[in-house]
């Protein structure tokens, strides 16, 4: 499965400023009964979103209307726990495409990026920014320019710079796939395996 | 040569080549997987229209998705049935030898692997589970991935990872009394909370670690991920050469003899240093209790719940989220509270001495009226040898009955579901919101903690009743 290509993306943000958002809160465990990849949007944070009788829990932000977008801004230590990838899958097929926190868990980080649903680390004070800016304005925009790192409150100007892996960059850029990548490296696995055998 | 230590030895002879700048590509010695994270894997092969590289090194079971009840009959839920199914077909369609359901060998993934000794010390070993962990107990690099991944490991049996940070958390000194290794890693956590490791892989050492069994050292590695760790792991000694030795996949005679002496290597170089170092005094350690809704969120069971005032200020909203989901007060007690149910089991406490814990605590006293009890083992050898040992006969006479093996209400895929707002001392992994039914209150314990309040009803120091 390749990723889509990803360079710019600007676009409004959905705030979510609870931190230690785990995996569980992101697709509760009784959902992940698909075989497939699609769908898991319709039950992305389901427990906070509907209530007990499915309908939308009018104080969550998602059921809120000033809020849209492709950019999903969250608190601190986002995506703890199980390593479920359908947490992934659920916030992409709901429509995201970028996942903003000033801390993400290690397991969610690479599941996110073997979707092509960029993870994007900013400092506390930054992401402290970026929420009071969604606060003030809710149509207030963020643009992530993949190729400069660089994540920028349009209104304000303000950019903070992100970290990224140069070959995960490489593979967001172009769409690779790590699969591909790893087939093109089977003489060199199976070199590795006779020269342990021996 | 520069001193090293036990992660990076066994990290660096499983590269097999290095992206500059990017992750290392990394052998994977032992693949296991179950019905939840592998479907996609396996279409994912067939699309591509690839065989799985080396089935011999991958192992399957069903065990989060099954009921702990009548498992001779047809899976009930639709989907759970068809999940269940799917993996039957994936692994005769692509050579994996599965250990389904009522298969003498089945039971939850991170159980099994290690009784059968298909975890070996010195091994690289992932599963689309974070609590992978586990074999970490073993001496060996043990880890979490997501499906995509187990989709490379089908396609190469390699992963692409970059390498993480190293920390050693040192416990010395003598537990005290009703004090167990659930008691020592939820200690650890809520010293360092649920993200204080993560980006490392952790070393434990020290005294009080090395006086424990393999089955204790699975428990603390398993909660490795609970504060964010890739993975955690222990030396191998002779205790763990004692366990894996005649188990059915252990190598067997001149064969063990010349792996033995390998294992006998695998330990942390006098100065390796390590990226952070962490030392606790065993002495500490009390029982503990969780009593938010994350793991780090726990305390000595004497103790209460922190004041307002004692909480840095940026997470005292999240501290007072998670009191009001779980219904308790800041500054409270938690003895004494009442509680509604009582589940013994997952990969964290489901093993024999986890049921022969808890049958110790429980041996002639009666189950309290207020108190639902699951009491599930691991594994069908596990639940085996509890009718051997005579350990369900103690159970049943109190008023307990062992169900058959599963993950369970751990993470409740099945039917055993904590109602909303009910309270529920449970000796699993997470705490987490919804994580044992929509609206379950999770209080995480050890086997002994969870036996006192299944016998009194309340939060109750198992100290007191031993």
């Amino acid at each position: 499965m390749t990723i889509d290509k990803f360079d710019i993306l600007t676009s409004t943000c959905v705030p979510l400023p609870a931190e230690n958002v785990d995996t569980d809160q992101i697709i509760p465990a009784r959902f992940l009964k698909a075989t497939s990849r699609e769908g898991f949007g319709e039950n992305l944070f389901r427990d906070w979103r509907y209530d007990k009788e499915g309908n939308p829990k009018k104080d969550f932000v998602l059921n809120n209307p000033k809020y849209s977008g492709k950019i999903l801004v969250a608190g601190k230590n986002f995506g703890s726990g199980s390593s479920r990838e359908h947490a992934a899958w659920a916030i992409f097929d709901y429509g995201f495409r970028v996942v903003v926190s000033s801390f993400f868990a290690d397991i969610f980080k690479n599941n996110a990026m073997n979707n092509g649903l960029l993870p994007v680390q900013v400092s506390d004070t930054f992401l402290k920014t970026i929420f009071s800016e969604i606060e003030k304005d809710p149509a207030a925009q963020l643009e992530v320019d993949l190729e400069k790192q660089e994540i920028k409150i349009l209104s304000t100007g303000e950019a903070e710079t992100f970290a990224i892996n140069p070959y995960k960059k490489l593979c967001f850029l172009n769409g690779y796939d790590d699969i591909d990548f790893l087939l093109s490296k089977k003489e060199k696995i199976q070199a590795f395996e006779q020269n342990r055998d021996s | 040569m520069e001193p090293k230590t036990l992660f990076d030895k066994i990290w660096d002879s499983h590269v097999v080549d290095s992206i500059p700048d990017g992750p290392d590509v990394l052998y994977i010695d032992r693949h296991y997987i179950h019905e939840v994270t592998s479907p996609q894997a396996f279409s994912g092969l067939r699309k591509r229209g690839i065989p799985l590289f080396r089935p011999e090194r991958t192992l399957a079971t069903a065990d989060h998705n099954i009921p702990t009840q009548h498992q001779e009959l047809p899976i009930r839920e639709k989907l759970s049935r068809i999940q269940v199914e799917t993996l039957s077909e994936n692994c005769k369609e692509f050579g994996v030898e599965l250990y389904g359901l009522g298969h003498p060998h089945n039971g939850i993934v991170h159980v099994i692997g290690a009784e059968l000794g298909f975890t070996q010390p010195g091994m690289t070993i992932v599963c689309g589970d974070s609590h992978t962990s586990t074999h970490g107990a073993f001496g060996s690099i043990a880890f979490g991935i997501g499906t995509s991944e187990v989709e490379m490991v089908f396609a190469s049996q390699c992963v692409l990872q970059p390498k993480p940070k190293k920390m050693r958390i040192n416990i010395d000194g003598k537990l005290g009394e009703a004090v167990t290794s659930k008691d020592i890693i939820l200690y650890i956590i809520s010293q360092i909370s649920a993200s204080g490791a993560t980006g490392y892989f952790v070393e434990y050492a020290g005294s009080a670690i090395r006086s424990l069994s393999m089955e204790a050292r699975m428990t603390i590695c398993n909660m490795s991920i609970e504060m964010g760790a890739r993975g955690g792991l222990i030396a191998p000694d002779e205790t763990t050469f004692t366990y894996v030795k005649g188990r059915e996949f252990a190598p067997k005679g001149q064969e063990w003899d010349k792996v033995l002496a390998k294992w006998k290597e695998l330990k942390t170089d006098p100065d390796a240093v390590f990226d952070k170092e962490l030392h606790f005094k065993a002495e500490n350690i009390q029982p503990m209790i969780t009593y938010g809704t994350n793991p780090g969120m726990g305390t000595a069971i004497t103790g209460c719940i922190p004041k307002l005032e004692e909480i840095r200020e940026s997470e005292q909203l999240s501290f007072k989220k998670a009191l009001q989901y779980m219904g308790f007060e800041p500054g409270m007690p938690l003895e004494g509270h009442l509680v509604d149910y009582v589940f013994l089991g997952s990969c964290t406490n489901g093993r024999i001495e986890d049921i022969r814990a808890f049958a110790s605590l429980v041996k002639g006293k009666k189950k309290a009226e207020n108190i639902t009890a699951w009491i599930v083992p691991g594994s069908r050898q596990v639940e085996k040898q509890a009718r051997e040992e005579g350990l369900v006969e103690i159970l049943e006479e109190a008023g307990f009955e062992l169900r058959q093996p599963g993950c369970s209400a751990c993470l409740a895929m099945n039917e055993d579901k904590v109602p909303a707002g009910k309270y529920s001392v449970s000796t699993s992994n997470r705490n987490f919101e919804g994580r044992q039914g929509p609206g379950a209150r999770t209080l995480l314990a050890s086997p002994l903690t969870a036996a006192a309040a299944a016998v009194t009803g309340k939060i109750t120091n198992p100290a007191d009743l031993m």
